[in-house]
């Protein structure tokens, strides 16, 4: 797992370390993504009228959609695209709380890593969907449900790369600071955290896609609103357009959680770019 | 930085987590037996493992995890020959793999699930269909890990290539590849139990004629909940075994990097 941990790390870096705001460089990339953007456009356009189906409609019926259907439609706002999205917020923060405080713990105990770590991995291959009617009986049909069932999918993640990444802290910074006769309370908030974040992070990254995938889970079942239930309902309806449109509102809303995530890993993180 | 694991350390590691098994499983046991929720729903942890001891004697049983388990291999190997030369390209190229980021960042955050529709579309609820998710939720990890391992390459070694006259295509086989291998399984070891979570997953969501998402969704249908809960732990253990067996085989091919 500590691998997958810098590799996300990495894979933003690898741009480099922080570049000045409007560099050349920068142009330069904002320009290439705009022609690939421009190429996956016409690709999809190509595709969708060579096929010539209802089940793939063209991207001038689907993006027109997206807009007057989903983005500035006040009734999508309020019964699809909030509801889900604050289920989303709270199951993510919920699980990350948890997570982190239960992996630091965790990962500083080699007695507790090894007892648990067997149960984790268990639990850790339950498919979500399978939980979804245990979650129905204990926390009812409600809103509760969903955020317990996003929390209970994206925690592995993070509860794992927060424990990899308690493991690996300096144990001269430990010794450090109990010679400083840094208490408990300290060492965790100065030390531990600190060390573990860069894993931490990465966690977060994966558990934040994952937490997508979840909200449109947990809203498979027993569900009034949201997005990922009127992508259900419009695609039992056959209404294509309308489904192809959810699936992108739901790219935009993956791209707009994970670059939020990155903004405030670049300030949690900020010592360790410098 | 961990410390080399010994073979002594085993058997201690072994009996730990089996105590942190046993006593989570007393802790479910005693929440059920206390009946906080109606046992009708939530049925005994003891009787649940009964159930699941004698699933191993049910022929339809196997015929049903052979299913999960043909499409989720299936979806993964194909995953692993798509990521791996793209990974390799993309981690060798800096243009390739700032365009493709664009797209990748693009494709990514759509969710598998969201995807069931289109797949039932395209492929019915067959093990197509279950391949297909399977092979999209899976090229993320290993693509992004082989890009970094790639990333990760000692120059020196690059180099040395370069000056005894490699070209590009055998220093990215000869190179860049093995270099970047740990990186690439600890990919894959992510995919295997992501394969295994959308296979299933997909059983559950879209129906189909065979499968451990069925037999779960057949059983609650039926009424039969020790049954589907069952089915549900079976799975966990599966998961679990796929998980030691990737670690033991992770340890013995790359044991030499002390990670």
């Amino acid at each position: 797992m500590s691998d997958l941990v810098d590799t996300e790390l990495a894979v933003v870096r690898s741009d480099g370390p922080i570049r000045r705001w409007l560099s050349v460089d920068r142009l330069a990339d904002i320009g290439l993504r705009l022609v690939v953007l421009g190429g996956v456009f016409v690709v999809w356009l190509l595709a969708t009228r060579a096929v010539d189906s209802i089940f793939f409609p063209v991207p001038t019926d689907v993006l027109p959609a997206v807009w007057n259907d989903w983005l500035t439609d006040s009734t999508t706002w309020d019964e699809n695209i909030v509801p889900s999205v604050v289920r989303l917020l709270y199951g993510f923060v919920l699980a990350a709380v948890v997570s982190i405080a239960l992996g630091l713990a965790i990962g500083r105990s080699p007695v507790l890593r090894e007892m648990l770590e067997p149960t984790i991995h268990f639990l850790r291959a339950i498919p979500p969907p399978a939980l979804l009617p245990v979650f129905l009986i204990i926390f009812g049909i409600g809103d509760l449900q969903k955020v317990m069932v996003i929390a209970f999918g994206v925690a592995p993640p993070i509860l794992l790369n927060a424990i990899d990444g308690a493991r690996a802290v300096d144990q001269l910074h430990l010794d450090s600071a109990a010679a400083f006769q840094i208490g408990r309370r300290g060492r965790v908030v100065k030390v531990i955290f600190p060390a573990a974040a860069p894993n931490v992070f990465a966690g977060l990254r994966v558990s934040m896609s994952l937490a997508v995938i979840l909200m449109v889970i947990s809203e498979l079942v027993a569900a009034t609103d949201g997005i990922g239930f009127r992508i259900m309902r419009d695609s039992r309806n056959f209404a294509y357009v309308d489904m192809w449109a959810g699936l992108v509102v739901l790219a935009i809303l993956g791209i707009l959680l994970n670059a939020g995530l990155t903004l405030i890993e670049r300030r949690v993180l900020r010592w360790r770019l410098l | 930085m961990r410390p080399p694991r010994r073979l002594r350390d085993l058997p201690t590691a072994w009996t730990r987590g089996a105590a942190g098994v046993l006593i989570t499983f007393a802790i479910v046991e005693f929440l059920t037996r206390a009946e906080f929720v109606n046992p009708a729903y939530v049925p005994p942890a003891s009787s649940v493992l009964a159930e699941t001891v004698g699933l191993f004697g049910d022929g339809e049983f196997w015929g049903a995890l052979a299913s999960t388990l043909w499409a989720a291999a299936y979806g993964l190997g194909r995953a692993i020959i798509i990521a791996v030369p793209l990974g390799l390209v993309l981690g060798l190229s800096r243009w390739a793999y700032r365009a493709a980021i664009t797209v990748v960042e693009l494709l990514r955050p759509i969710p598998s699930v969201a995807l069931i529709p289109l797949a039932i579309l395209l492929f019915g609820t067959g093990t197509s269909m279950k391949a297909f998710l399977v092979t999209y939720a899976c090229l993320w990890p290993i693509l992004f890990n082989t890009i970094y391992g790639v990333h990760d390459v000692d120059r020196v070694g690059v180099d040395t290539a370069r000056v005894f006259g490699l070209g590009w295509f055998k220093r990215a086989v000869r190179v860049n590849l093995p270099a970047a291998s740990p990186f690439i399984y600890t990919g894959i070891k992510i995919a295997v139990s992501v394969a295994l979570i959308l296979a299933i997953g997909a059983e559950i969501v879209a129906g189909g004629s065979s499968g451990l998402g069925i037999e779960m969704g057949e059983a609650r249908a039926l009424g039969d909940l020790q049954l589907s809960y069952a089915y549900v732990t079976v799975t966990g253990i599966i998961g679990l075994l796929l998980y030691v067996a990737m670690e033991v085989i992770e340890r013995r091919l790359f044991g030499w990097r002390g990670t």
